[in-house]
């Protein structure tokens, strides 16, 4: 009796889809006798949970709903109240001590925060709507197949030129320049289903081949579908303000920060090459020569060693991470003083980039971060 | 600051006599020297040697110039009393040269000056470590023996302070402490420097150090000394007795043949007044310790006819700590009233000219190796790394 209700919980499943969530609640209703555990069986076998379109819809509803509601509490204009001001409002609302990010509470748009999932994609009859379906990735063949229409087409738009005699091979070509091919995990983001590398790197072929045609320019728009603008790094470090004493001379202030060490310094360009740290002199402060050299490389790749005056404060972990904290620090305030050309390089050189290694937390059930308790084997 | 009330405290007499005395308040700043390379003497090859190897005529000319030593004085006046890095530089490179420089031209200016009827003029030579102060020590030292000086050395007084191995209770007082081996080895250096001496001076009263050996009156010092060789256990009062011997005689123009002049030298000499690290065998610290007793007296100027130079040393030191380099940090109350009045000298680090000629000197010495070093790129380095400090910048091109 069991048996056979399961198998039959199991065939109502596989016809109706995502519907077995309702269904089970009132299957469970009527047969009160089926055990708990094929329920959860059945669960983990059904694949993660699926959304309905209604469902979704509702869920988008309710936020907007929600978003007015939010704004009207909060005192603001309900038109225009946008994503940034809700983040604000829920922060302000529920504030939360948990230090992941991602643990918050947070009001976002149900699109975001459901996954995008394939819509039912047989119909009543179990007949699949697409052609392609019975290949197991239909978007991703679908999408070679019209990569490839795109082809033909613009070959047959070669043989008309050249029918007509106005046949040129330099004609406008897309601008590929800082920007690069969607990543595989983008393309499967965007198809909603897993594509594996060969085929990834096989649209990748087809794209290059469709680039490499004279009038590719025709499906410009399609193919820069495909390509994502790469931003300029160097553009996004902002560069302390210059400031001047009254006698003139010109100063700039940083801060650098390296494993728990902050530094800050005033970076002066009298002329004279003397750095005090602490009110102590380098010499003296730092006796190693290894921190010395963390101090002098920036100055000495942008060339300027002899020419500022250098008046640092730096606390906090050992002798080593303040030496990196206060290179960090002369780094970023050297780039007031410094051309574009020269910022790029230091970036290059990481002298900008902050040092993200911090101390690994000890585990439980070992000695240390890495280190095990003496192994046993008996 | 100290320097301030020094400077007010400061006998008439020397105020008369030293117009300008060059009391800098910290011993970082760069004094920048008048450039005056070549003087006819010096060498048309080398910008950075002279060859004037007297230091009676080494004048602001030759500053920042090397001028060697000649072997056979520094086998006599310096077997021990050089630093010992210094030491070591001197058997590679086969030749000891030093460098002239300010602070121990302005010692042996005033020397030159100074009267020696009168009691002696106490210099103290200070600033930040590793900046040249035993150096100029031993230059200004080179100065006196070259002028036929008697030169009364101490390298390191804070050797008699500290890892003593043995500590004997005095056999005269009782509660007085003995260091045979370091006194022995004084009296050994004290000899070798001071041969001609020797047989000139005469003990002018009876020592007695056990129940069967004593020394007369008039035995010539020579005996004193060799009694203190040979007989480990009074080694450190014989040094007592000799030290007041000179006292007793320096300076004295109507003694004859035995006119000469006395230079006390200590360098360290912040030991004197500090605490000390050694401990006696019941774990306790000693009250008195003969030989720095005897130094401390050496240091008043209750006699004349001579000079007394010394330098401050943080390195030796027992707990001081490292950022105190000024006379009255390191020296202390106590010391800082004995030694009062006297003459400060700082001492910094190379300024521009200097730092030039040393590391032309090492290049000529073939010492830099590092084909980068020889470039402006590899001096500029150097000149950030050592921040123009003497040993800092020998520790470094050590491994260059």
């Amino acid at each position: 009796m069991a048996a056979s209700g399961c198998r039959g919980v199991r065939s109502i499943l596989w016809k109706y889809g995502s519907y077995g969530k309702n269904l089970f609640v009132s299957r469970s209703k009527m047969v009160p006798q089926v055990k708990c555990f094929l329920i959860f069986k059945n669960l983990a076998a059904a694949g993660p949970q699926k959304f309905t379109q209604e469902f979704i819809d509702k869920q988008v509803e309710e936020f907007e709903v929600g978003k007015r509601h939010l704004a009207n509490m909060m005192g603001e204009d309900p038109e225009t109240f946008t994503q940034e001001d809700i983040d604000r409002s829920i922060a302000y609302l529920f504030p939360s001590g948990l230090f992941e990010k991602r643990a918050r509470p947070v009001m976002k748009h149900p699109e975001e925060i459901f996954p995008k999932q394939t819509a039912i994609q047989w119909d009543a009859e179990g007949r699949p709507f697409h052609f392609l379906f019975y290949t197991g990735k239909q978007s991703y063949y679908s999408l070679l197949h019209d990569v490839y229409e795109k082809i033909l087409a613009i070959e047959r738009h070669q043989d008309k030129m050249r029918n007509k005699g106005l046949f040129t091979s330099d004609t406008k070509q897309i601008l590929l320049t800082g920007s690069r091919w969607l990543l595989k995990e983008e393309i499967e983001e965007n198809l909603v289903e897993n594509i594996s590398v060969q085929d990834y790197m096989r649209l990748i072929q087809l794209m290059e081949l469709l680039l490499s045609m004279p009038y590719c320019s025709l499906e410009e728009e399609f193919i820069l579908k495909f390509r994502k603008q790469l931003e300029v790094q160097s553009s996004k470090y902002e560069i302390p303000a210059l400031q001047y004493d009254p006698q003139g001379v010109a100063f700039s202030f940083a801060d650098g920060r390296r494993k728990s060490a902050k530094a800050s310094i005033t970076l002066r360009d009298s002329g004279s090459g003397n750095i005090t740290i602490n009110g102590r002199n380098y010499l003296y402060y730092f006796p190693v020569l290894q921190n010395r050299e963390q101090l002098m490389f920036p100055l000495l790749f942008v060339g300027m060693s002899g020419r500022f005056d250098i008046e640092g404060s730096v606390e906090g972990s050992g002798h080593s991470a303040q030496a990196g904290a206060l290179r960090l620090a002369i780094s970023r305030a050297l780039l007031s003083f410094v051309s574009e050309g020269e910022v790029e390089k230091m970036r290059q050189a990481g002298l900008l980039t902050a040092d993200p290694r911090i101390r690994e937390r000890k585990k439980p059930g070992q000695e240390g971060a890495r280190k095990k308790f003496t192994w046993k084997k008996r | 600051m100290n320097l301030h009330k020094l400077t007010s405290r400061l006998c008439p007499k020397a105020t008369q006599k030293f117009r300008h005395l060059h009391i800098q308040s910290s011993g970082q700043q760069l004094e920048a020297v008048a450039v005056e390379t070549a003087s006819a003497e010096a060498n048309p090859l080398s910008v950075f040697r002279t060859s004037e190897r007297d230091p009676t005529y080494h004048s602001e000319g030759h500053s920042g110039q090397y001028y060697t030593l000649p072997p056979t004085h520094i086998q006599k006046l310096f077997p021990y009393g050089l630093p010992p890095r210094f030491q070591l530089q001197i058997k590679t490179f086969n030749e000891g040269c030093v460098m002239v420089r300010p602070p121990a031209l302005e010692l042996i200016s005033y020397l030159k000056r100074a009267d020696y009827s009168k009691p002696p003029l106490r210099y103290v030579l200070y600033g930040d470590i590793g900046t040249g102060k035993t150096m100029s020590l031993c230059h200004a030292l080179h100065y006196c023996y070259s002028q036929g000086w008697l030169i009364v050395h101490v390298p390191d007084a804070h050797l008699w302070v500290k890892n003593c191995k043995e500590l004997l209770p005095s056999s005269s007082r009782p509660s007085r402490f003995d260091q045979p081996i370091q006194a022995s080895q004084w009296l050994k250096n004290f000899k070798i420097t001071n041969e001609r001496f020797l047989s000139k001076l005469k003990t002018t009263q009876r020592y007695v150090w056990t129940k069967r050996e004593s020394t007369e009156k008039g035995q010539p010092l020579g005996e004193l000394i060799d009694q203190g060789v040979n007989r480990m256990k009074s080694s450190s009062d014989v040094v007592g007795a000799v030290l007041r011997e000179l006292r007793l005689q320096a300076g004295g123009a109507t003694e004859g043949e035995g006119a000469f002049k006395l230079a006390v030298a200590v360098d360290g000499v912040n030991a004197l007044w500090g605490k000390t690290s050694l401990k006696k065998e019941d774990r306790t610290m000693p009250e008195e310790l003969t030989l720095i007793h005897n130094l401390r007296k050496m240091m008043k100027n209750n006699w004349s006819g001579g000079a007394i130079l010394t330098a401050l040393s943080q390195t030796g030191s027992v707990f001081k700590p490292r950022s105190a380099y000024l006379p009255s940090e390191l020296l202390g109350e106590e010391g800082f009233d004995n030694m009062e009045p006297f003459v400060p000298v700082s001492v910094s680090n190379y300024n521009e000219k200097e730092f030039e000629s040393c590391y032309l000197y090492y290049l000529d010495r073939n010492w830099l190796q590092h084909p980068h070093s020889r470039s402006e790129e590899g001096k500029k380095e150097l000149i950030f790394l050592s921040n123009k400090n003497p040993s800092i910048l020998e520790r470094l091109c050590a491994f260059l």
